[in-house]
């Protein structure tokens, strides 16, 4: 018994031990994320340690976990996750001039809980054989008749696709959505499948005429080591819709800091240099995200497809809206 | 008819010992242990407490029944067709000769190898509309899109196919296991009584098998069921897409808890239905007396017919799709392979190592308690907790999740409060939760493949044994152990290559800055990066390849008496 209170103290003082370091919940994938805080740990000497996963089981992770959560800082692909965990109380308030200064007042939280650190667009691609490029206008024009039978898109449990619902939802109300949605599914080349890169070979393969997808896979397709990739990307084009309304979809990948974070300092530290334009460079470059510093040059493949206007609805309402937009999908029978 | 005396004796033994609950230190044990691994699934049951009216009425409105249709046609097509691929090649193996037979004794099993969503990919990779070859079948013929007809490998149809290829392996090992441990005797007694070789198939091997091939389809059915990796990739709502819909995009993880639920209710009623469909027959062993089986060799053109219907499973389960994956590496595995890469297999390894150990040792003790003691509680206790194998690992591993972060918060306060130290997450988030979470999963294997065995010996051949003075030990050492074990083995193979391609519950519950190559080619296929995945993926492959050949051996050489 002696022994056993022994090892347990020597493990309760194992964990006191707080040496500079930051811990992460990413719902980043390791690899899209982990050369960034390797540069971090060589600038400042602060370790950093990162547990990544689905958003949504991190979120449950940091729910019972409760305030002896060993994490600092909670990374996500999407903002409707960032809301959910604002929503659940994970976050705490954090004030950096610095933050405020460069991230745009849309893309980060009113109450400073959560921060935007890159951009995205969900953009339709289309096939120049067989659509002409001003047939194409805007998201709500994809439920007309005439493209019967020739979109494709990936599932609705995909949160881009919530995601984009919500914002239909918060631009035009619930039941314009819901018209919009229905008519949008009534086209379908086939039953959503795949990812955002399966549905770009699909308009290649001619599957389907128009799709839906994030401007990155493009990119990351254009770019691919795999020749029938590159093959595919180079046979379609991309279309920035609504711009002449309200402009292109926009969502973030972003971050907030945890309420019992043991490392506030160091993650308010990492939080800054992620938005530094050496990290901000580095999401353009490798994974072809837009930055959320105009000041930032974009890689050459998205200079390529121009310059585009931004939707600038406030991304708060993409969280509010996240459940209706689901609960509207399975309605309208958005597989 | 030693058989039928066996199974009149039994009832009685049965009845005798049967009744509620018996004070030993061993059920005091077995009542610990069961209720330490009901508590994740005891969380899901608990749910259920806590109606949630409002998504239930959504989904019965709009998806529910769309889940459970499909549900159903993917376990009566993935049954039939495990079955079929899994039944057939062991009897034909066993009991004949012919081109191959050797190798394939062993090949067959390798599949059991291939998580199902690696399979899932490659096969999409190659046969996708977009894939090599139909690329190359329109440039070719010149054909567009419309023009021909190609089956649709993401559908319900494909989904069945691939669970089917991976899992028959579960049905094959334990039918072979037990055609070889039959007896001589009765196949010959049912030759002498005029039955032809697929009748004694169908009358004498098939029904003694039953019990083993069961078993099989049993965790098939369950893995099936537990299955998002592919479903969702291909498409289907299956019920666990609607488990996952539900919590990821409605955010209600407690009607999913309950959607879970419902699953293993589910699941109970099935295994009770098979329970008693066989409850007054009983198998066992009906002689110790083995002579070397005598395969029989098969005519060329025979020979070659038998080689197609066994080769057919192994090669669309693992050859085709290990070659896919093999062509893919080709071409990453330079950037892929390095110091990291092998901390990751060490990382599989280890987990996979600790877990089939540990499992066996809990299904042993489990399945011996049961059998001195049929007590009622021990029995529907370790039914219980055999469950798991059906539940997806997200949902279990939220199951351990909570019990576990709520003993460290509450032991942290308790602390707080009277030493004023802080203990912080003890056990959350270390390596020891997730070998918890494993065990939970995964018991289910090493329990229902030990009691298989053990039914199978006679009690008359202890109380034989006790006559000539053995005590309990020995009777377990000299005449338990020898009997049982290829079944052993099987247990243990089965759960090191389970936890092996274990995802979901790794993701959620392992610790800071460790991986494992599940989750690394879950990550990189994910972003729909399948050549670079295709290098983790085949790493999985070949660190189950090895111990499922050596436990091949061994099931071949377990047949005793043989030398």
């Amino acid at each position: 018994m002696k022994k056993l209170i022994f090892f347990l103290l020597v493990l309760i003082q194992f964990q006191l031990v707080a040496a500079a370091e930051v811990n992460i919940y990413s719902a980043r994938k390791e690899a899209l994320i982990k050369p960034l805080l390797d540069q971090f740990t060589t600038e400042t000497g602060i370790a950093v340690n990162i547990v990544t996963g689905k958003a949504d089981t991190l979120l449950k992770r940091l729910e019972v976990e409760g305030r002896n959560t060993p994490a600092d800082l909670l990374l996500t692909v999407d903002v409707a996750r960032l809301i959910r965990a604002k929503e659940k109380g994970l976050f705490q308030q954090i004030d950096s001039d610095l933050l405020n200064k460069v991230i745009p007042e849309n893309y980060r939280d009113d109450d400073k809980q959560w921060f935007g650190l890159s951009l995205r667009s969900r953009v339709i691609i289309y096939a120049p054989d067989r659509v002409n490029e001003s047939d194409l206008d805007s998201y709500i024009d994809l439920a007309d008749k005439k493209w019967a039978n020739r979109i494709c898109v990936r599932s609705s449990s995909n949160v881009y696709n919530q995601s984009l619902v919500a914002a239909m939802i918060a631009n035009y109300g619930l039941e314009k959505a819901e018209r919009w949605a229905t008519g949008l599914v009534n086209n379908f080349a086939r039953s959503p499948k795949g990812g955002d890169r399966d549905q770009i070979k699909a308009v290649a393969a001619g599957v389907c005429d128009v799709a839906l997808i994030n401007n990155y896979y493009l990119a990351g397709m254009l770019e691919s080591s795999q020749k029938n990739e590159v093959a595919a990307a180079n046979k379609i084009k991309l279309f920035w819709p609504n711009q002449d309304g309200r402009g292109a979809h926009m969502n973030v990948s972003g971050a907030g800091i945890l309420k019992p974070a043991k490392h506030k300092k160091e993650a308010i530290q990492l939080l800054e240099f992620l938005v530094s334009d050496y990290a901000q460079q580095w999401y353009a470059d490798t994974n072809h995200e837009y930055s959320i510093n105009s000041a930032i040059e974009s890689s050459s493949i998205l200079k390529s497809w121009g310059k585009f206007k931004a939707d600038k609805l406030n991304l708060g309402l993409l969280g509010k809206h996240n459940t209706d937009a689901v609960l509207l999908m399975d309605r309208v029978g958005w597989k | 008819m030693l058989a039928t005396r066996a199974a009149q004796a039994l009832p009685n033994a049965q009845a005798f010992k049967s009744s509620l609950f018996k004070f030993t230190k061993w059920n005091t044990a077995l009542v610990f242990l069961s209720l330490l691994f009901s508590i994740p699934l005891a969380v899901v049951f608990g749910s259920l407490f806590f109606p949630e009216y409002e998504v239930w009425e959504h989904l019965r409105a709009t998806v529910l029944t769309d889940y459970i249709a499909n549900s159903l046609a993917l376990l009566v097509g993935v049954g039939f067709f495990s079955l079929l691929f899994g039944v057939i090649p062991a009897w034909m193996v066993t009991m004949y000769r012919f081109p191959l037979s050797r190798q394939l004794e062993w090949a067959l099993l390798l599949p059991m190898s291939m998580p199902a969503y690696i399979i899932a990919y490659s096969y999409t990779g190659a046969l996708d509309v977009a894939g090599p070859f139909q690329t190359m079948l329109r440039e070719f013929t010149g054909w567009q899109y419309r023009d021909y007809w190609f089956p649709e490998i993401r559908s319900l149809g494909g989904a069945i196919a691939m669970l089917s290829l991976v899992l028959y392996p579960y049905i094959y090992l334990l039918a072979r296991a037990a055609f070889i441990e039959q007896s001589v005797c009765v196949l010959e007694v049912s030759r002498t009584l005029g039955c032809n070789t697929v009748n004694a198939f169908r009358r004498v091997a098939l029904p003694l098998a039953r019990p083993a091939i069961m078993v099989g389809l049993s965790l098939v059915l369950m893995e099936t069921l537990a299955d998002y990796g592919t479903v969702q990739y291909f498409g289907v709502s299956a019920f666990t897409t609607g488990i996952f819909r539900t919590w990821f995009g409605l955010g209600n993880s407690l009607a999913a808890a309950q959607l879970s639920a419902l699953l293993l209710i589910f699941v109970a009623v099935f295994l009770y239905l098979e329970k008693r469909s066989r409850k007054q027959a009983r198998y066992h062993h009906t002689s110790n007396r083995y002579s070397s089986l005598m395969q029989q060799k098969l005519s060329k053109g025979h020979g070659l017919i038998a080689l197609t219907i066994c080769a057919a499973p192994m090669v669309f389960g693992f050859i085709i799709p290990v070659s896919l994956l093999i062509n893919w590496a080709l071409d990453t595995y330079s950037e892929v392979l390095g110091k990291d890469f092998y901390l990751l297999l060490f990382h599989s390894l280890l987990l996979a190592f600790v877990t089939s150990l540990l499992a066996l040792a809990i299904a042993l003790f489990m399945a011996y308690s049961n059998r001195n003691n049929k007590s009622l509680l021990n029995r529907i206790m370790v039914r219980f907790v055999s469950m798991g194998y059906a539940i997806p690992g997200t949902v279990i591993a939220v199951g351990v999740l909570i019990p576990f972060a709520w003993f460290d918060n509450s032991l942290d306060t308790l602390l707080m409060e009277n030493l004023n130290i802080s203990s912080g997450l003890l056990i959350s988030g270390t390596v020891f939760t997730l070998v918890f979470a494993y065990l939970v999963r995964f018991l289910a294997v090493s329990i229902n493949t030990v009691e298989a065995a053990l039914v199978k010996i006679k009690p008359v051949m202890d109380e034989v044994a006790k006559t000539t003075g053995m005590r309990a030990g020995t009777i377990v050492k000299r005449i338990h152990m020898p009997m049982m074990r290829g079944s052993l083995l099987t247990a243990l193979l089965l759960v090191f290559v389970d936890v092996l391609k274990e995802l979901p519950a790794t993701l959620i519950l392992r610790p800071f800055n460790f991986n494992t190559l599940a989750v690394r080619t879950y990550e990189l296929a994910n972003e729909e990066l399948l050549a670079d995945a295709a290098v983790p993926a085949l790493a999985i492959v070949m660190a189950g390849i090895i111990p499922v050949i050596i436990i091949s051996n061994s099931i071949s050489h377990s047949r005793p008496g043989h030398e």
